[in-house]
């Protein structure tokens, strides 16, 4: 256990960037991904399409890809940023495809009856949106939106492949040191299971909490 | 306009026969597919026609159109005088004045049932939250749920909900009120008692336009029944008349397969 008590520093430290990571760019994701839901179920056709292509292209290209192109490729095109904010923003916009995804799966609770109804009542179509489809949308969506902060956090991993230190990178390093790889990346693996655990039980308890009752 | 919680109209009197509602040669279609006919149809005020029908005859779709659910291909629809127009604020604010109040009930599932009976006044007509919630309460006593204001939707029976949806859409004191098939996903020990609450309001001077197939409700409380098929209107007549001697075959055949024999 010596091994990890002398590279506690750097472990922490990594540790602490692999949360960093997480929480901003799972923040920009969900605000994102509501603004990419709103596009896409919005009258206006062109708005739709943009959205509907957004959410294709992150869906259908690696994340790995994507990151390998924005840290190589961006700085050749003449945008510099230092790594880990560019991996933090391939994250979110990475993330983003999928809350909008589980936000618009959310949406598809809402029956169109209700929306109906509110139509009948004289609601406008932003009162409706406002007071009937997004509180309902928004509770259906905690759970799947708690599932895609859990991937992201897990995704934060691939960053080390593009050389940000976080969690796995510094464990890697560490292993070249001592060369005890099996106690090294479960040790890592028990943290990611940990980080895993807290997002799902804080997603449980944010359900619970504005549950419709049944 | 001044009127009561009921909607009653306090300009008309009994026995004035003025329209409230006017359909004049409705046309509609669903793509190539011709669903409303010629309809022409003068509703008057405090009247109660109940439309029967059989299925795909029209009978939702004339009731959405009436309140601009859908568009129609041509054609005039005037609520009390007024034109619906197509789409935009203004409708919004005249189908506010009609009333629906569907088979499925359709309450808001994320709200309780004072919420759904309260949230159009105050979002629609901006009245005040204490004033809309005194007047919902009255409405939910009136409809015989005044104990169920605080629970949601998911935990009434069928007909408690149902009578929800109808105090949901008095609350908006509707000039008319639109039923389609109420009662129809109900279980039968449920149907009476939103009969019931249908029939007092008629008898309150309400005007309404009611498809059900629920033939004692007809002869109790309508005024005229309208029979369509195949998107026409092919009868009109007072209930009485109607069940007992439809004078059109295809009446004759559709009323030997719902009446009991
Ligand atoms: N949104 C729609 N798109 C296309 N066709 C439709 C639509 N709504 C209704 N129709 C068609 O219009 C016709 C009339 O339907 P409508 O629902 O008004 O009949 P109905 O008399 O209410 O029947 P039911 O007794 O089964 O409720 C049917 O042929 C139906 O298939
Ligand atoms: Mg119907």
């Amino acid at each position: 256990m010596n091994i990890f008590v002398d590279s506690a520093g750097p472990l922490l430290e990594a540790l602490g960037t692999t949360v960093m990571m997480a929480v901003i760019a799972g923040v920009a994701a969900i605000a994102l991904g509501t603004v990419v839901t709103a596009a896409r179920i919005s009258p206006i056709p062109v708005l739709r399409g943009l959205a509907f292509a957004y959410v294709q292209f992150f869906v259908n290209v690696p994340l790995l890809v994507l990151l390998i192109l924005a840290v190589f490729a961006l700085p050749d095109a003449g945008l510099l940023l230092p790594l880990t904010p560019t991996a933090i923003i391939v994250l979110a916009l990475y993330e983003a495809a999928y809350v909008a995804e589980a936000i618009r799966s959310g949406v598809n609770t809402v029956g169109t009856g209700q929306i109906e109804a509110s139509r009948a009542l004289g609601f406008t179509l932003v009162q409706s949106l406002r007071l009937v489809v997004v509180p309902q949308a928004l509770r259906a969506a905690v759970q799947p939106i708690g599932n895609v902060m859990i991937a992201l956090t897990m995704n934060t991993a691939l960053a080390a492949a593009v050389g940000v230190v976080e969690l796995t990178s510094e464990a890697n390093k560490l292993n070249l040191v001592e060369a005890q790889p099996i106690l090294i990346f479960t040790v890592a693996g028990l943290i990611y299971m940990a980080l895993a655990l807290a997002i799902g039980l804080g997603a449980g308890r944010i359900e619970k909490r504005v549950a419709i009752k049944r | 306009m001044a009127s009561s919680p009921t909607g009653t109209s306090s300009s008309t009197s009994a026995g004035t026969a003025t329209a409230m509602v006017q359909l004049t040669d409705v046309q509609k279609h669903f793509g190539s597919h011709h669903v409303l006919k010629d309809v022409s149809l003068t509703i008057a005020a405090r009247e109660v026609v109940v439309v029967v029908g059989p299925s795909g005859s029209g009978k939702s779709t004339l009731c959405r159109c009436i309140n601009r659910l859908e568009t129609i291909t041509s054609g005039t629809i005037a609520v009390d005088g007024v034109d619906l127009p197509a789409e935009g604020r203004a409708l919004a604010k005249l189908r506010a004045e009609v009333g629906m109040v569907f088979q499925s009930f359709n309450l808001f599932a994320h709200r309780t049932i004072l919420d759904n009976v309260t949230l159009a006044p105050i979002t629609v007509l901006g009245r005040s939250r204490k004033d809309a919630r005194a007047e919902g309460l009255a409405l939910l006593e009136r409809v015989g749920i005044a104990d169920k204001a605080d629970h949601f939707p998911a935990q009434l029976s069928g007909g408690q909900q149902q009578r929800a949806a109808i105090a949901r859409a008095l609350a908006m004191k509707p000039k008319v009120m639109l039923f389609d098939e109420p009662t129809s996903a109900l279980d039968p020990e449920m149907v009476s008692e939103v009969l019931d609450v249908m029939t007092s309001l008629a008898g309150d001077g309400m005007t309404m336009v009611v498809v059900t197939h629920e033939m004692g409700f007809a002869r109790r409380a309508a005024d005229r029944v309208i029979f369509m098929d195949d998107g026409r209107i092919v009868e009109e007549d007072t209930p009485a008349n109607f069940f007992d001697h439809a004078s059109s075959p295809r009446a004759q055949a559709f009323l030997s397969k719902i009446l009991p024999h």
